[in-house]
């Protein structure tokens, strides 16, 4: 009996939190699309999410690229060359790696320093002065974050992808004496819109949900300096959970079938 | 003041709160708080830690919506309003939060001229001149405009946030705790600006302390927080010899007597 009713109370918990993100989101995005819009506050966030994740991606994801034409050649054995080996290292980074990496490494980045930051203008009641100063919240820190977040991350993804190839381009020409020309021509043929587009959507995507995560998990945090803590904590969890699911989801929607 | 006494029962009041009541999952913190406040008088309520004052203020400002009960603003219900009707009621607002809760992205005098920068009712360089004048309304000199609030010390940091609460020249101005953790001579010069401001604006005020020293300076009128409701009110001067046992004990800071805290067994 006592059993049923923990599994119960659990269970009425997790619905409602499930109510409150459902219409954390559907205010915010009403807002997004009913003027007036915080331009500048758009703006400094471009700066921030984008200019400021560049190195990050692009190490990530240059990285990446090296290591994968390392064990691509590895692996194809004898059959390895310029051409497998350049559309393996096209078609993994551009559909899967540039999009999941960057956004997995924007959401410890970005989420996670948006949720410390509004969860602070909670928790010190600046949220609640923003408000008696007529100025919407909604509008002025959660818009501005979602409309950057997914409007950045899929220009961050074409970055990664091009730094990507880039870094097995570099490994295949200077560790395993592939001819340069060669790579860069099959890697151009690689190139197919299917993949290219679904990774710039999923980045779309995973960018919405990681400004989402951190706004709402910052937005709703409570009691002093811990739960500011306990709120960064769980957007960037919930941000690379929702992201590897909605990578799945997003696959199939181009892919199956 | 036996004027604004009068007024209360002649005019609408400024403010009135009506029958609140609030409740925080199974406790009960507003049990039918009323309080009338008139055109231009400084109600001042006092009341011990955690007895819903800040609760209060917040039902008043729409920060929270109380259970039952109604809040009227020159008249007009504004106890359920929302969206660009709360925003236009807001505008005649202002509000020094216990905290500052000045905007630490923002320099000083972003912060203090914060409504008007995004309203968009004033350039930069008027919202520059407007907060440049509303520090030194302050006591606070032209350099502070450029500095960070996290630069600011605990009673330069309230100033701001009453430059700020005073910036759009509000008819109605509440003050959360105005003089906490300051030392008594600073807490006194908060107290001296919330009284010369006020009049000069010709606003109408209510703040919230449990400090007495700050009470007597700034209240045209005191009102008691206690269980949930307003258990006594009357004119500054009067609190001393008011014959309530609650109020006597509080005024008097006395740890008998009919206010029990819950104190842990150790
Ligand atoms: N958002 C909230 N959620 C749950 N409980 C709350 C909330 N806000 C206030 N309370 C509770 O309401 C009670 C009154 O809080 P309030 O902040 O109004 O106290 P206060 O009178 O302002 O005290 P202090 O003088 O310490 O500031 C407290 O017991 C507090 O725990
Ligand atoms: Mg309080």
């Amino acid at each position: 009996m006592r059993f049923l009713r923990a599994i119960g109370r659990a269970a009425l918990r997790f619905l409602a939190a499930a109510g409150r993100l459902a219409i954390f989101t559907f205010v915010s995005l009403s807002y997004c699309v009913r003027p007036p819009i915080y331009v500048s506050q758009i703006l400094r966030q471009f700066v921030e999410i984008g200019y400021y994740s560049l190195p990050v991606v692009g190490l990530t994801t240059l990285f990446t690229g090296m290591v994968l034409t390392v064990q691509t050649a590895d692996g194809f054995g004898d059959f390895s060359d310029e051409n497998a080996v350049a559309t393996i290292v096209v078609l993994s980074v551009t559909r899967e790696l540039a999009p999941v990496l960057a956004g997995l490494m924007v959401a410890g980045r970005i989420g996670a320093s948006m949720a410390a930051e509004i969860g602070t203008m909670r928790v010190t009641e600046q949220i609640d002065a923003l408000t008696t100063l007529a100025t919407n919240p909604y509008r002025y820190l959660i818009v501005p974050r979602l409309i950057a977040g997914t409007a950045m991350l899929p220009l961050l993804v074409v970055v990664g992808n091009i730094i990507g190839i880039f870094g097995g381009f570099l490994i295949a020409v200077y560790e395993l004496g592939y001819n340069g020309h060669q790579f860069i021509a099959r890697s151009w043929d690689a190139l197919e819109t299917i993949g290219v587009v679904s990774g710039l959507v999923k980045a779309a995507v995973f960018g919405f949900l990681i400004a989402l995560m951190g706004c709402y998990h910052g937005y709703h945090s409570k009691g002093g300096a811990q739960g500011v803590g306990m709120a960064t904590t769980n957007s960037v969890v919930s941000a690379s959970i929702l992201i590897l699911s909605f990578n799945y989801i997003i696959t199939g929607l181009f892919f199956a079938a | 003041m036996s004027a604004a006494q009068s007024d209360i029962m002649t005019e609408t009041p400024k403010i009135s709160l009506q029958n609140l009541h609030k409740r925080f999952g199974p406790v009960e913190v507003l049990k039918g708080l009323s309080l009338d406040i008139a055109k231009g008088e400084s109600v001042v309520v006092i009341g011990g830690s955690g007895t819903g004052k800040s609760v209060m203020l917040k039902c008043l400002l729409g920060l929270m919506e109380p259970d039952e009960g109604k809040i009227f603003v020159d008249g007009e219900e504004t106890t359920h309003l929302r969206g660009a009707a709360r925003t236009d009621l807001l505008a005649h607002f202002g509000m020094l939060f216990q905290g500052g809760a000045l905007f630490d992205s923002l320099s000083v005098w972003q912060n203090v001229a914060f409504q008007g920068l995004q309203r968009h009712t004033l350039t930069r360089a008027q919202a520059r001149d407007l907060a440049v004048r509303k520090l030194a309304d302050v006591g606070l000199k032209p350099e502070v405009a450029d500095m960070m609030p996290v630069e600011l010390s605990g009673g330069m940091e309230k100033r701001v946030a009453l430059a700020r609460a005073i910036a759009t020249d509000p008819d109605i101005i509440l003050f959360d705790e105005p003089t906490t953790g300051l030392d008594p001579i600073m807490g006194d010069v908060i107290d001296r600006l919330i009284v010369k401001c006020t009049k000069e604006l010709g606003a109408t005020t209510l703040s919230i302390t449990h400090d007495m020293a700050s009470a007597r300076t700034i209240a045209d009128r005191i009102a008691m927080l206690y269980d949930g409701k307003l258990i006594w009110q009357g004119e500054a001067s009067s609190i001393d010899d008011c014959g309530n046992p609650f109020v006597d004990q509080f005024v008097n800071g006395r740890a008998e007597g009919p206010i029990q805290m819950p104190v842990q067994a150790g």
